[in-house]
């Protein structure tokens, strides 16, 4: 593929006057698992909405898979964080992934058989067939995120952007759905963006890092990042970046927004010790 | 009972309230799926009350009580859509442009001399009083609808069960939420002439509700919404003709009828049936299965 697939020059994001993340120089090749950490409010959602054309910086330019960002651009798929659907919803797993191909167009749709293999091929491909034709608000959540990724995926896109996508699932589902996530990235080579408050699911997968922190940032390989030089910095206080049985705990002594790269109820009693430091 | 019911359908008044109904029916049935999906209830009963004002001040003025109702709802859906952007918001929103417009209503009753009988026309309902003019007016305005509804239905079917994807894939969530604010404005309108203000919910959430009982399909469940409004209202107009009770206290009957139905036995086992191919757990403890899986 030419040139990167998301490319950002001197790019500030302001609402209301507050700079959100300023002076934002990227540049993602293709294929790269990139994931973007922060606390929360840090802007990582709001680089997402950029990308996907929702929201315009106010300085710098971006550009992604070669054009500027547009509202609806076909080559982009997203998955959005778990929100269970409504037990007695009329949608089957089967139509939230029909809505991914045309639910954006205008009319009222009519069934084909070519829409039909296409949405067949794409709930095979996440193994959700046993139950793609139940109420999806009667499936567990890591049944229904397994459909919100063959909706993301059915488009074919070139970037798959994935808002928290891990957030309210348990362990074992969070390993099914990162790994799937990885098995699309590994075979067709293409470029993933993954905001997530915990780097630990993905951290075997992610090749670059980009941390955002009060309006501050920086991107690199994650041994780059994850330090506690760097991350000190960025917080302007000082962190502990520590490597426990190949996970990142992060612990500071001033994190006025509790942000932590590692949930303390999935760790065993040692990190409880460390991620108690933070308190 | 049958000879009586045979020759009433002679009547130029009853055709053209059948007419008229099945037009409401099919707008009625179609928007009732979106306000129960969009939980908007609250927003239905105020249009349909400050129609209630459009209409009284329309009758005030000696202008068409349809046009009165229309213009009520409109301006309600507008003033819902611009002040309650927010989801947060609208509940609040509805609730200020309610109070106030009611108390508008009031005020055009209490100036109105012979209110009683005008009054009580729109609070619970009159399809088969209606004059010919005004049924050829609901039944255009019941086609622009359904127009509209057949453009934005995918979009909108996409906005309101998944809204954070609808807006990735660039469809105007919130340009839609206006859209069908304006398009319920025209069903409340609608359906205010078959059961009055009062009892508007009963055309506007009780067919949505018994469909999402019977079926997960959403283009189905649109379709069972549909036929609850048609046998609801067609079966509320020919019993009302043999009998001396208001067409409005059959609909609400029928339609009451098709949700407990629905509700406790036809839809448990329909649901059942559908999901038959659902393997509960199918997906738990195949994580290695699902390696390389795409």
């Amino acid at each position: 593929m030419a040139g990167p697939v998301v490319k950002f020059e001197h790019a500030t994001l302001a609402y209301d006057g507050r700079s959100v993340w300023s002076d934002l120089d990227l540049v993602f090749e293709a294929p790269s698992f990139v994931a973007i950490l922060g606390p929360n409010g840090s802007g990582k959602t709001s680089l997402l909405r950029v990308i996907l054309g929702l929201t315009h910086v106010s300085e710098g330019s971006v550009e992604v898979l070669g054009e500027a960002p547009r509202r609806g651009n076909p080559r982009i798929g997203y998955v959005p964080q778990h929100h269970s659907f409504d037990r007695d919803l009329p949608l089957r797993g089967r139509d939230l992934v029909g809505l991914g191909i045309d639910g954006h167009r205008w009319g009222i749709g009519q069934p084909s058989a070519a829409r039909r293999r296409i949405v067949d091929a794409a709930i095979a491909g996440v193994e959700a067939s046993a139950y793609a034709d139940a109420p999806i608000g009667r499936l567990s959540g890591g049944e229904q995120q397994r459909l919100r990724i063959a909706q993301a995926l059915v488009g074919n896109p070139e970037l798959l952007l994935c808002d928290e996508p891990l957030a309210s699932l348990d362990l074992h589902h969070q390993q099914e759905i990162t790994e799937l996530i990885a098995a699309w990235h590994r075979q067709f080579g293409r470029t993933v963006l993954f905001v997530t408050h915990d780097v630990n699911p993905v951290l075997g997968l992610v090749d670059r890092v980009l941390f955002v922190v009060n309006g501050r940032w920086a991107a690199g390989t994650p041994d780059e990042i994850l330090t506690s030089d760097r991350l000190s910095g960025l917080y302007g206080s000082h962190v502990d970046v520590v490597r426990v049985h190949d996970r990142v705990v992060v612990v500071g002594d001033r994190m006025d927004s509790g942000f932590e790269l590692e949930e303390p109820h999935h760790l065993p009693a040692i990190d409880d010790r460390l991620s108690g430091a933070t308190r | 009972m049958i000879d009586q019911l045979i020759h009433l359908l002679g009547y130029d008044f009853v055709q053209n309230a059948i007419w008229a109904g099945i037009v409401i029916a099919i707008v009625s049935g179609v928007v009732s799926r979106f306000v129960v999906a969009r939980n908007m209830s609250f927003a239905v009963h105020a249009l349909a009350e400050l129609g209630f004002t459009g209409a009284a001040g329309a009758i005030l003025f000696g202008a068409s009580p349809v046009i009165g109702l229309l213009t009520g709802t409109t301006v309600t859906a507008f003033f819902i859509g611009v002040l309650g952007v927010r989801v947060r918001e609208r509940d609040a929103v509805v609730g200020v442009v309610l109070a106030f417009g009611l108390g508008l209503g009031v005020l055009f009753l209490t100036l109105y001399p012979r209110y009683a009988t005008e009054a009580f026309a729109i609070l619970f309902g009159t399809i088969t009083g209606v004059s010919r003019d005004d049924v050829l007016l609901l039944i255009g305005i019941g086609i622009l609808t359904l127009a509209a509804l057949a453009v934005v239905y995918r979009p909108l079917t996409f906005a309101t069960v998944d809204p954070d994807v609808a807006e990735a894939r660039g469809v105007p969530v919130g340009g839609l939420a206006i859209a069908f604010l304006l398009i319920m404005a025209a069903a409340v309108a609608e359906a205010v002439q078959v059961v009055g203000v009062l009892l508007i919910l009963t055309l506007l959430i009780t067919p949505g509700a018994t469909a999402e009982r019977l079926t997960a399909r959403p283009g189905r469940a649109t379709v069972y919404s549909v036929a609850v409004a048609l046998f609801s209202i067609l079966g509320g107009i020919l019993l009302a003709l043999v009998t001396n009770v208001p067409v409005s206290v059959y609909v609400t009957s029928l339609s009451f009828a098709c949700y407990l139905l629905a509700r406790f036995t036809v839809g448990p086992v329909a649901i059942g049936r559908e999901g038959r191919s659902l393997m509960p757990g199918a997906a738990d403890g195949d994580a290695a299965a699902t390696r390389g899986g795409l």
